[in-house]
């Protein structure tokens, strides 16, 4: 999250809401470890990266649906054993949990 | 912007050491606290008792580097699972100092940062160690090596690394001889193996021992070939790196399992 603090602060000054992805946890063979961490605002501007770019998009897509308050804050799994409806996973094989939440706090 | 990201923030910027926690599953989902050692903790997971249990379980994954998600009762238990907590724990980034203010020392500087280190460059000659020749740096030091080390010794540990790029052993033995009496992770000295086999004999009349010499890689990096300051700053990193995670620094392509 280190790496996001500048544009989050340019993001939160200018006003914009902004969604937070986290790496919860991981399984099996994943690019990034647990905190990689990409953010998105309600302009749908990204920063960061939570993998080797196969969820990202995804990602985004989440982390909208979170600003907008049609997905709670919570837990998404992306995998080639989620049982989640995302068509997405991660190339290498592994596991990621991320937890997406608005970053109003 | 709430005080509890306010400081996060202030925290992160300085490279202090913070942890994180965030309920991830169960309620309050989303609740923050935010543990640094020394200060009463910021924020509430929701109930005294646990923010007691997390904040203490926090400091512990804080002084192993680790970040991890556990599982706790709603008032704190060990070996319940009403909820999920995620505990991000943001070290101090670790440590190179380098010793030598020449062309490598740029180069591997630049790359050092590209890792994440804090990195400072120290010469004794104040017309080399200048500011404006490694802006790059977070710090440049003009001082002998012995002295300088002397001052930072405590703070040294597994993570972090000590290049000696002088080749001069005027400075070399005095870096050497105050990098092994630290805990330094990595200590690597620039030099043929000509010049290595001679600075061991000195090192060996300054009175270190055959197993603190042994710490010190040399000739430093790994075999890549290159030659060029910042190929040698590339192969010093990868070596770094393999020490690190205990491989090869062989090609994948000719190895077998997991790679991460």
């Amino acid at each position: 999250m280190r790496e996001l603090l500048e544009d989050l602060d340019r993001w939160r000054e200018s006003g914009r809401r902004v969604a937070l992805a986290r790496v919860v946890a991981t399984e099996g063979s994943s690019p990034r470890g647990a905190g990689a961490a990409m953010a998105v605002n309600e302009s749908g501007e990204v920063i960061g990266s939570v993998s080797g770019g196969c969820v990202e998009g995804a990602v985004v897509g989440a982390a909208l649906e979170v600003l907008e308050g049609k997905r709670p804050p919570g837990v998404i799994t992306f995998g080639y054993s989620d049982d989640e409806a995302f068509s997405v996973g991660l190339t290498c094989g592994g596991t990621i949990h991320l937890f997406v939440e608005e970053l109003d706090w | 912007m709430s005080e509890l990201y306010e400081r996060l923030r202030v925290l992160l910027r300085a490279g202090s050491p913070v942890a994180l926690a965030t309920v991830i599953e169960g309620e309050p989902i989303g609740a923050k606290l935010l543990v640094e050692p020394g200060a009463p903790p910021l924020g509430s997971l929701g109930h005294a008792d646990l923010d007691r249990v997390v904040a203490r379980d926090a400091l512990g994954e804080l002084a192993a580097g680790i970040t991890s998600t556990r599982h706790y009762g709603r008032h704190g238990e060990a070996r319940e699972r009403d909820l999920a907590v995620f505990i991000e724990a943001f070290a101090p980034p670790p440590r190179m100092v380098i010793f030598g203010a020449v062309d490598f020392t740029a180069a591997l500087a630049r790359a050092a940062k590209l890792l994440g280190y804090h990195v400072t460059v120290c010469d004794a000659r104040a017309v080399f160690a200048t500011r404006s020749r490694f802006p790059m740096a977070d710090e440049v030091v003009n001082d002998w090596p012995d002295r300088y080390l002397a001052t930072v010794a405590d703070e040294l540990g597994t993570r972090d690394a000590v290049a000696v790029l002088t080749h001069d052993t005027k400075f070399d033995v005095p870096a050497i001889s105050g990098a092994v009496a630290t805990a330094v992770g990595y200590i690597g000295a620039m030099g043929s193996r000509t010049t290595h086999a001679k600075r061991v004999e000195r090192l060996r009349e300054a009175g270190l021992t055959d197993e603190q010499i042994e710490r010190v890689h040399s000739p430093i990096g790994l075999d890549l070939g290159g030659r060029t300051p910042e190929e040698t700053a590339i192969s010093i990193c990868a070596e770094i790196i393999t020490l690190r995670t205990g491989r090869t620094g062989a090609p994948l392509g000719d190895t077998d399992g997991a790679i991460h």
